[in-house]
């Protein structure tokens, strides 16, 4: 009788603390939102940490996440192009498709590297829109989240001045982290570095890593042995510190680099849960670093 | 360089020659002193042009490479595949195939769905339908699709279809030229099926897929299990109907299907579907019991078809990452009831037939279905098992009236059961790319193992095309 009490309580209360239902696409974003909004979202992740965003499929339970969202959270720049699109249209909901209020893209709000002159899948595949993994750049951060909170605001506009306060003390918080980050890095300014994939764009150009090889002949395209002994032999003419492998993607061929170059194979999270250490967005940096500063002075 | 210190020297040799012979020598060997290291300058200055050259090459692929954020261009705006620019596809496909001949090939015991086929029963190398596909969003509250199918001088509409995007509280209607929501491979285009031809089930029910002319209004429940129904109205022109030309509705369907995950590696989907639609004077080839030799008439049914689905699918993938192995479980039953008259009729003027003739009352009442597996067990590979089987089913008749004019060793009326097995390997270089090879071993006409080998490709050009589970 007594459960069955607090449970009708727990219902009538329900509306009154009803919570935005914020469906993000990567762990980054769900964390961001909790940063700025706090209780008053719901913030959920469509992958985790350990799982290649561009390649997940339109899964039944994302559908049916997506039908109750009032807000998108998403990268853009073709990230999710194969699977979003069709979860959002297939969630019925009127709310969260592209153009509306409720569907917030990250990557309209950050100078985009990488941007091909021209779309030919002889080059692999590669996105219109640019590089599409920004988030390695602790530094957006501060936009995209300026342009959530406002976003939030205008989605919850009871709330908004909370979403501005949420906004302020976080940007304060990052501010102080990023300068922490970037004295931590100084090392790393110049240092030649092979990569697995080109997922590592904008951290390269945030630390002034210096990208001698990528071990895939495309993007997006599996390297066969022939190719990673061409790497190989670039490697012994320009010499790298380590080689760098985005924590969701299979080892093969970092490992094979790494076993015949003796280079240390250095595992970035690039979100949060990449790794056991990158519990929030700050973790996610204070690892990455603590990573790639291990790999250079070991 | 070169000329230049030629230029000295003689400029030098060309001096007032008021020096001694002494001074002469000295100036000589100061002058061919001069001469080699000036030559040997220039041979370092060459070395390291051609250095400097190869060095810039490098810089330039590298500055390619990685496009400095200042000469990179801000690419702004949401949904970089919508906007203004409808997303373009095109998907080739060809095969070879290699297979006994059989005049009419049909399934034993099933009525022939005939119509429409995206080949199969072709021989030899052949060229499968060439699919392009357009869409995009006509305005906020709508988007459009149109997908052809291209083969041999014709252009066949396969899907033309409006879907609403704003309709809200879970609600979609689709309008135009569709592939019916019932069971789960129906949805599917052929470049999105993991063995190179359809299922004997969606062969003997549909003739391939079931595509409606009409309605579709699909909700899903806000609810953390994914649940999603449907309803369709259309015309009915498909097999196992037929076109009547009239103004209410000639097909009506209703589907549910619902899905979740469990845990981070797996992830489910089952539903259940229902059709229903009616034949007038639906042909199929009969032979006659004609005393002066059998004569090929018209078989004729007309009457009400019935057709439940079950369908299911279980996927995994380690944490959810497919791209380096994945499995894929799929099976859908079925139970198709009929009921109605059967005819028949010819020109031939020794035929029972002739001018047509009632047989009487048909019921039929049939089941079967397919399972199979897909393994990817390392990236761009995979392997597949496909088992088909069809039950012949209970069909009543009142013999004596029906084998008056229609022999009883017609297909149609035994008791076979149609069987069907299929292995495949394909390798994909990436999601635009798959070639594939097929063994099947068909048993679905009484009399013939049909051991066929099918080889295959699949390219996809354009816009990403994201695929529904």
């Amino acid at each position: 009788m007594k459960r069955l009490l607090v449970l009708a309580l727990w219902l009538l209360a329900l509306p009154a603390q009803a919570a935005l239902e914020v469906f993000a696409t990567g762990p980054e974003w769900a964390a961001l939102a909790k940063e700025i909004g706090g209780e008053r979202v719901n913030a959920w992740s469509a992958t985790h940490g350990l799982q290649d965003v561009h390649r997940i499929e339109a899964r039944p339970s994302l559908i049916a996440r997506a039908r109750r969202a009032d807000l998108v959270i998403a990268t853009g720049a073709e990230l999710e192009v194969g699977w979003l699109p069709v979860v959002l249209r297939e969630s019925g909901n009127a709310a969260i498709q592209p153009g509306k209020t409720g569907y917030f893209e990250a990557a309209a709000h950050v100078r985009m590297l990488d941007v091909p002159k021209t779309v030919d899948r002889i080059h692999g595949d590669v996105h219109a829109a640019g590089n599409p993994h920004f988030v390695a750049d602790a530094r957006v951060y501060l936009k995209i989240g300026e342009a959530l909170a406002s976003r939030l605001s205008t989605l919850d506009a009871a709330n908004a001045g909370a979403y501005q306060a949420g906004y302020r003390a976080f940007a304060g918080k990052w501010r102080a982290a990023l300068a922490r980050w970037e004295a931590q890095a100084k090392p790393l300014r110049g240092v030649p570095v092979a990569v697995q994939h080109d997922a590592f764009v904008y951290l390269e150009d945030w630390l002034g890593l210096k990208r001698v090889a990528t071990l895939e002949p495309k993007p997006g395209v599996e390297p066969g042995a022939a190719y990673l002994q061409e790497v190989l032999a670039r490697l012994a003419a320009q010499p790298a510190r380590m080689v760098l492998r985005p924590a969701y993607q299979h080892d093969a061929s970092s490992r094979w680099i790494a076993e015949r170059s003796k280079l240390p194979v250095v595992t970035l999270p690039l979100t949060v849960g990449g790794t056991a250490e990158a519990k929030d967005l700050y973790t996610l940096f204070d690892d990455t670093l603590a990573r790639l500063l291990a790999a250079l002075n070991p | 360089m070169r000329h230049i210190a030629l230029a000295s020297v003689a400029a030098a040799l060309a001096l007032p020659a008021a020096a001694s012979d002494a001074d002469l020598k000295a100036l000589r060997e100061e002058i061919a002193q001069m001469k080699k290291t000036y030559e040997s300058r220039i041979e370092s200055l060459e070395k390291r042009l051609v250095g400097a050259e190869s060095a810039a090459d490098k810089a330039g692929e590298q500055a390619r490479a990685a496009q400095s954020a200042a000469a990179a261009a801000p690419a702004r705006g949401t949904a970089a595949a919508g906007g203004f620019n409808p997303e373009v596809s095109l998907i080739l496909q060809g095969q070879y195939r290699r297979m006994k001949e059989v005049p009419e090939r049909s399934i034993t015991g099933y009525w022939p769905a005939g119509g429409h086929d995206h080949g199969g029963d072709e021989r030899g190398f052949t060229l499968d339908h060439s699919e392009l596909v357009v869409s995009a969003n006509v305005n906020p509250y709508f988007r459009g699709l149109l997908n052809v199918a291209l083969k041999g001088g014709e252009a066949e509409v396969e899907e033309a279809y409006f879907q609403t995007l704003g309709l809200g509280k879970g609600f979609t209607l689709k309008g135009g030229r569709f592939l019916s929501g019932i069971g789960y491979i129906n949805e599917q285009h052929p470049h999105a099926w993991d063995f190179a031809d359809a299922p004997l089930m969606m062969k003997a029910l549909f003739g391939e897929h079931y595509g409606q002319d009409g309605l579709q209004l699909k909700w899903v429940a806000p609810t953390d299990l994914f649940m999603e129904f449907g309803a369709e109205i259309g015309r009915g022109a498909g097999f196992p109907g037929t076109d009547r030309n009239k103004n209410s509705a000639g097909a009506s369907a209703l589907f549910a299907h619902v899905g979740g995950d469990v845990g981070r590696s797996h992830a489910w989907r089952a539903g259940l579907s229902w059709l229903t639609t009616r034949a007038r004077e639906r042909e199929a080839h009969f032979e006659d019991t004609d005393a002066a030799g059998p004569n090929e008439v018209e078989g004729l049914f007309t009457g009400r078809s019935r057709t439940v689905v079950a369908d299911f699918v279980w996927k995994w993938a380690p944490d959810g990452n497919p791209k380096q192995r994945n499995l894929k479980l799929q099976a859908e039953v079925f139970r198709r009831t009929e009921h109605g008259n059967l005819d028949c009729a010819s020109d031939v003027v020794t035929s029972p037939c002739v001018g047509g003739l009632g047989l009487g009352n048909l019921r039929s009442a049939q089941t079967g279905g397919y399972t199979q597996a897909v393994w990817q067990f390392m990236p761009r590979w995979r392997v597949g098992y496909r088992y088909d089987w069809l039950n012949a089913g209970s069909k009543r008749y009142d013999p004596a009236t029906v084998f008056v004019a229609l022999d009883p060793a017609n297909a149609y009326f035994t008791s076979y059961r149609p069987k069907r097995h299929s292995l495949m390997a394909d390798w994909s270089q990436d999601e635009f790319s798959r070639l594939r090879l097929q063994f099947a071993r068909d048993k679905s006409m009484q009399g013939v193992t049909d051991n066929q080998v099918t080889l295959q490709y699949i390219m996809s050009l354009g816009a990403h095309g994201a695929h529904k589970f």
